[in-house]
């Protein structure tokens, strides 16, 4: 297999027990670089917990994850991101004292360096060439996410749609290889749901990969190159978008969920 | 020359500083800590014994007074990762508490009968001096790489390690750097009483270098500074007047009203 091939993500049959529970049992994945992967199934199917093992919120119960070729089974989540694999979460979370900016400008921690001694070292009141290359940087994110008008408003303050476009920007300044997006665009309305998915699409052509949890099937149709599904922890379901929407066990999954809601 | 009482109260209110800062440091990264009397204690001690009984010169001991706190503060900070507001209140609280024992116990600084004979060698320009030095270093770190993610990791630890902030690192560095600095503002206090004993850090002591951040307001060390200053001078104004009987109740009183007047603190920001 030559490097081009080998996914930027696998898991190996990932399990996490919750006591007797299993909220992910036996997931295999593969990420292939440069898609947009997207993670479905009805509440309650794993999808999140999915994303706490790959981020390393939980340290998984069995099984493997593999970034890049590199196995990181276990490792806390400051490793994981550094390695380039970020994540945002289903309930935003920011630092919602900070300004939109200083929200960008902190997720360059792991790509800057300076502890205490640098801390010292500073001219007060003169910014040090990282510090100006942080906040230009930070700068073009907000900018890219659409935010720049906003970059002085503190996180809290900003409506809903913008906390989550913020917080895509501050996981994109980590310089993420695999971005984890979970239901990134609950709440949104029909026309910022457009202005997110085309955003991710973009993001493909820096060279990022993209893996989706996300509860908006046209959004999901519309954007993923492959489509896995889960129910009960188990993937039962994958493949591009048309062969997963025919599928007859993800049609059934669905459907009992619903006639049991 | 200056009156020396009012030197008194100005060296005691500089090493207050000193004190309030070094509590400020990992209150900055969300680490309440009722310890920081025993980080004063463990400087206190080895700086005074440094000078009294190896005469080491004062700026070496002071400095070593230091590194020592801050060395035990590395290790206290360890739990600071699990262990989580009131709980490590409490925890740092016992910790506060073994070290007040252990020199109640430690024959060679004099156990129970203290450790006297201390040269004074805190004076008002060194006081304000290393106070000063304090400031700089907390004014430093404020917008500093560094001061970001401890501000990152006070606001909500999980986001800070999904991007990258190593937790670890960032809560027991300040515990760590905290605890160096209570360490400097004991030695500081040792070579101005000239005789310590354990009684003098007890747990009172780390409530009332807790006051002052609290009351200075927790977000930020200019906050701190001044209820360091609040604290030490403002009991010390009550002295004028003729009901001094009344002086710390009128001072407990002052301190109910600016809390329910203020309960961000002075100078705190309003969340």
């Amino acid at each position: 297999m030559t490097s081009a091939e080998t996914p930027i993500l696998q898991t190996r049959n990932l399990t996490r027990r919750f006591g007797g529970y299993s909220a992910v049992s036996n997931v295999d994945l593969a990420v292939r670089k440069g898609t947009i992967h997207a993670v479905i199934g009805p509440n309650g199917a794993g999808k999140t917990t999915l994303f706490n093992l790959i981020s390393g919120v939980l340290p998984p119960t069995a099984g493997q994850i593999i970034i890049d070729g590199i196995d990181v089974s276990g490792a806390r989540p400051d490793s994981i991101a550094r390695r380039g694999v970020v994540r945002t979460f289903q309930g935003v979370r920011l630092f919602p004292s900070m300004t939109a900016l200083e929200n960008v400008e902190v997720g360059r921690f792991s790509r800057t360096r300076g502890g205490f001694l640098a801390a010292l070292a500073r001219v007060p009141g003169l910014a040090t060439p990282t510090e100006a290359t942080t906040r230009r940087r930070a700068e073009e994110l907000l900018e890219r996410v659409g935010l720049s008008a906003q970059r002085d408003m503190l996180a809290s303050e900003l409506a809903l749609a913008d906390q989550r476009r913020l917080e895509v920007a501050r996981a994109l300044a980590v310089d993420p290889k695999l971005l984890l997006l979970d239901e990134p665009v609950a709440g949104m309305n029909p026309v910022e749901v457009h202005e997110a998915g085309e955003l991710y699409k973009s993001l493909l052509k820096d060279g990022i990969t993209i893996l989706i949890t996300e509860h908006h099937m046209s959004l999901v149709m519309a954007i993923s190159d492959r489509i896995s599904v889960m129910n009960y922890g188990c993937k039962i379901s994958e493949g591009p978008p048309d062969v997963v929407r025919r599928d007859p066990e993800v049609l059934t999954a669905y459907l009992r969920t619903e006639a049991a809601a | 020359m200056l009156d020396p009482y009012i030197e008194s109260v100005l060296i005691f209110t500089g090493i207050n500083v000193v004190l309030a800062l070094s509590l400020y440091l990992p209150v900055s990264a969300g680490l309440l800590s009722l310890g920081q009397g025993g980080f004063m204690a463990i400087g206190a001690y080895t700086s005074g014994y440094l000078t009294a009984v190896a005469e080491w010169p004062f700026g070496i001991a002071l400095f070593c007074g230091g590194l020592m706190a801050g060395l035990v503060g590395l290790i206290v900070g360890i739990p600071t990762l699990r262990i989580k507001g009131v709980y490590l209140i409490i925890m740092t609280m016992g910790f506060g508490e073994i070290v007040r024992v252990f020199f109640l116990n430690f024959e060679p600084t004099g156990a129970a009968s203290g450790l006297g004979g201390i040269p004074t060698y805190t004076t008002l320009p060194v006081v304000w001096v290393v106070a000063l030095l304090a400031l700089f270093l907390c004014f430093q770190i404020d917008g500093s790489r560094i001061g970001r993610a401890i501000e990152a990791v006070r606001e909500d630890e999980l986001a800070a390690e999904v991007i990258g902030i190593n937790l670890t690192r960032v809560k027991v560095s300040i515990f760590g750097l905290g605890a160096f600095v209570a360490g400097i503002g004991g030695s500081l206090f040792a070579h101005y009483a000239t005789f310590i004993d354990p009684g003098q850090f007890s747990y009172a002591r780390s409530a009332e270098i807790f006051m002052m951040v609290v009351l200075g307001g927790m977000g930020n060390f200019i906050g701190a500074t001044a209820g360091a200053i609040v604290v030490t001078v403002l009991p010390e104004l009550l002295r004028i007047g003729d009901a001094q009987q009344w002086r710390m109740t009128v001072f407990g009183a002052l301190l109910v009203v600016i809390m329910i007047v203020r309960p961000w603190g002075l100078l705190g920001v309003r969340r």
